[in-house]
């Protein structure tokens, strides 16, 4: 008994990786998602289109951070602003510019930014009938419709990366990586040779899990697919190159799939998909800024919920191009160290 | 055109596994590196194909089109049946469509491995897997193939179609060098080399060796006996032999002439015992 403690604990320290995570991990995870943990919005940002605009947002509760006040935008220009991500509420007024009248306002509402939406809502119904709330995208503000589109990144990138991050390791293990490296394969042709097949599973799994969510949960798919289909292919690069990253910084399936949940446990809580992201402590929510299921997620409900185009979604499209490239980059930086040393070489012939 | 290492060193996190080692490879002969565990076999190799940086020294080897190599693992893909990994190592090097059809069922034929084609690698025996694995080093027609210990593990018969492979192999032209465990095996190659701690101890034909052997090898049978200088002694079989470097054992003793095991032990004894009493 003793001798098989003693032999286990050995192990243990040999593996510096897990004694981390074991020991680093939750100490991490506690400060890190106790600070993410949060479902309160306390500040929204607001557009005030319309001929009493200047009136209206001077009364605006704290809540409201007034970005635009505009007497001659029109309700199209403020929905068109709710579509584009430009601000969470846009209040419509009505009436003319020197007031006098009742003045009405309306405030629409992105309802495919949940929390920001139930707090402004909460908000608008404190005015006592002065606003008037539309909620666009999501009415009934369902949990589903938000929660859906940012599920089928979370579910692309578990089957992505911890699949990928096995891949190269088995090669390691099975001692056929070297049989690679002494084949004339470039390492690029190598690792694009190794996700394709995961690539194509993970597009099919991507339709299959997106047609389910409509069906099951009448998820809107209000925008262009092929927007949708080209945001979620980068994505798809991305996740599945962080799995290839894994790979080559893994010796063993073991390390790579501790490593893989390392990496994927803070896409879950922190990518704005459960806690929204402008509720998290300024310290914790910049993680959220470079994780790539918080982009994805962006790209996904906008064009589902908003039918946003890729002219307001360029942001999202242009970052996770950039994590691609880099990402795989580093991956095949790292993996040519493994397969080509006679870089290193001083001379042959 | 030969290839091979000149003045090769190679250390790993300031061990040194090879030092100042020159080995010719030329065509059509089948070089055969023996040694024990950690003589540095596998890193002579690897620094021919180039999975080595040696510190110092030169690697003459062909471009990776025209190397074949069969590292110490299965050197196959498990999930793979014979026919597709042998379409996979084809494949990497270009081979397709008639040529490769021609070029599988020529290799199946001649592994006797036709009938197993269909068969996962992983459901092999070790002889076959490692005859397959051969195969995939030889498929493209390489200039130098490269055979880390092709045989251990492999059953007597297995090793015997795998040396006939080899030798045929070599026999249309190709430089072939091979590190092996097995001394009688080594005894088949046209050329030796024998390392001991990353060191070459001896190289040449099977003859050379022989005849650069100096001193004497004993036996003696005597159950129980504890030898006069057990450092310099080991056993073969029922009986203990034992080195006299200088070739002046006590009169009346049992000289037999050494054998390729017997030089390998008595030069490896050599060398770590430099320096101690004979």
């Amino acid at each position: 008994m003793k001798a098989m403690i003693v032999k286990e604990f050995r192990e243990l320290i040999r593996d510096r990786r897990t004694v981390g995570l074991l020991v680093g991990l939750p100490l991490i995870l506690l400060v890190v998602f106790g600070y993410a943990a949060n479902f309160y919005v306390d500040h929204v940002s607001a557009a005030v289109v319309g001929p009493q605009a200047e009136q209206v947002a001077a009364q605006l509760p704290d809540l409201f951070e007034v970005q635009t006040v505009d007497t001659a935008a029109t309700e199209q220009d403020a929905r068109d602003m709710l579509r584009d991500d430009v601000v969470d509420v846009a209040l419509v007024t009505g009436g003319d510019a020197a007031g006098g009248t009742s003045s009405t306002a309306t405030a629409l509402i992105d309802g495919s930014n949940l929390f920001a939406a139930q707090s402004i809502l909460a908000a608008v119904n404190a005015t006592g009938g002065a606003i008037t709330p539309e909620v666009l995208y999501n009415p009934d503000l369902t949990t589903a419709w938000v929660m859906i589109p940012a599920i089928i990144g979370l579910i692309l990138t578990f089957i992505g990366t911890i699949v990928t991050s096995i891949g190269l390791v088995r090669e390691r293990e099975a001692g056929t990586l070297e049989q690679l490296a002494v084949m004339p394969i470039k390492p690029g042709t190598v690792i694009l040779g190794k996700i394709a097949p995961y690539f194509l599973l993970a597009a099919i799994d991507m339709v299959i899990v997106t047609a389910l969510g409509m069906l099951l949960f009448d998820v809107p798919f209000n925008g262009n697919v092929l927007t949708f289909a080209l945001g979620a292919a980068i994505f798809l690069f991305v996740v599945l190159g962080i799995g290839v990253f894994i790979s080559t910084i893994s010796q063993t399936a073991g390390q790579a799939i501790q490593t893989a949940f390392f990496v994927l446990m803070p896409q879950i809580l922190l990518s704005g998909m459960i806690f929204p992201l402008e509720a998290m402590a300024a310290g914790v929510r910049w993680i959220g800024y470079l994780l790539p299921l918080t982009y994805f997620t962006k790209i996904s409900q906008g064009v589902m919920l908003r039918g946003a185009g890729i002219d307001s979604l360029w942001l999202p499209f242009v970052v996770l191009t950039v994590m691609a490239v880099a990402i795989f980059t580093a991956a095949t930086l790292r993996f040519r160290r493994d397969l080509a040393p006679e870089r290193r070489e001083r001379t042959a012939s | 055109m030969t290839f091979g290492a000149r003045g090769v060193s190679v250390s790993f996190d300031g061990t040194t596994a090879l030092r100042d080692v020159s080995v010719d490879v030329p065509d059509a002969a089948v070089i055969a590196v023996v040694g024990g565990d950690g003589a540095g076999k596998s890193t002579l190799l690897r620094t021919l194909v180039r999975q080595v940086a040696p510190d110092s020294g030169t690697v003459d080897a062909p471009g990776k089109a025209d190397l074949g190599y069969l590292p110490a693992s299965s050197g196959s893909w498990a999930a793979l049946t014979v026919a597709q990994n042998l379409d996979f190592a084809a494949g990497a090097y270009g081979l397709a469509g008639a040529a490769l059809e021609q070029r599988r069922t020529e290799l199946l034929a001649a592994a006797d491995l036709t009938a197993a084609s269909d068969r996962l690698a992983s459901q092999l025996s070790g002889g076959m897997r490692r005859k397959l694995g051969f195969l995939m080093a030889i498929v493209h027609r390489p200039r130098l193939v490269v055979l880390d210990e092709p045989s251990t593990g492999v059953d007597p018969v297995s090793r015997i179609d795998l040396w006939r492979l080899i030798s045929e192999e070599a026999a249309s032209g190709t430089a072939v060098v091979m590190s092996t465990t097995y001394l009688d095996e080594a005894e088949r190659a046209g050329h030796l080399v024998v390392l001991d701690a990353g060191e070459v101890l001896v190289q040449g034909s099977n003859d050379d060796v022989r005849a650069s052997f100096a001193g004497a090898v004993t036996r003696s049978v005597t159950a129980g006996a504890t030898p006069v200088r057990p450092e310099w002694s080991w056993r073969r079989g029922h009986a203990r032999h034992e080195f006299w470097p200088d070739g002046e054992p006590p009169v009346g003793s049992d000289v037999v002439a050494p054998d390729l095991e017997d030089i390998v032990i008595a030069l490896s004894l050599e060398r770590r015992l430099a320096g101690v009493a004979r």
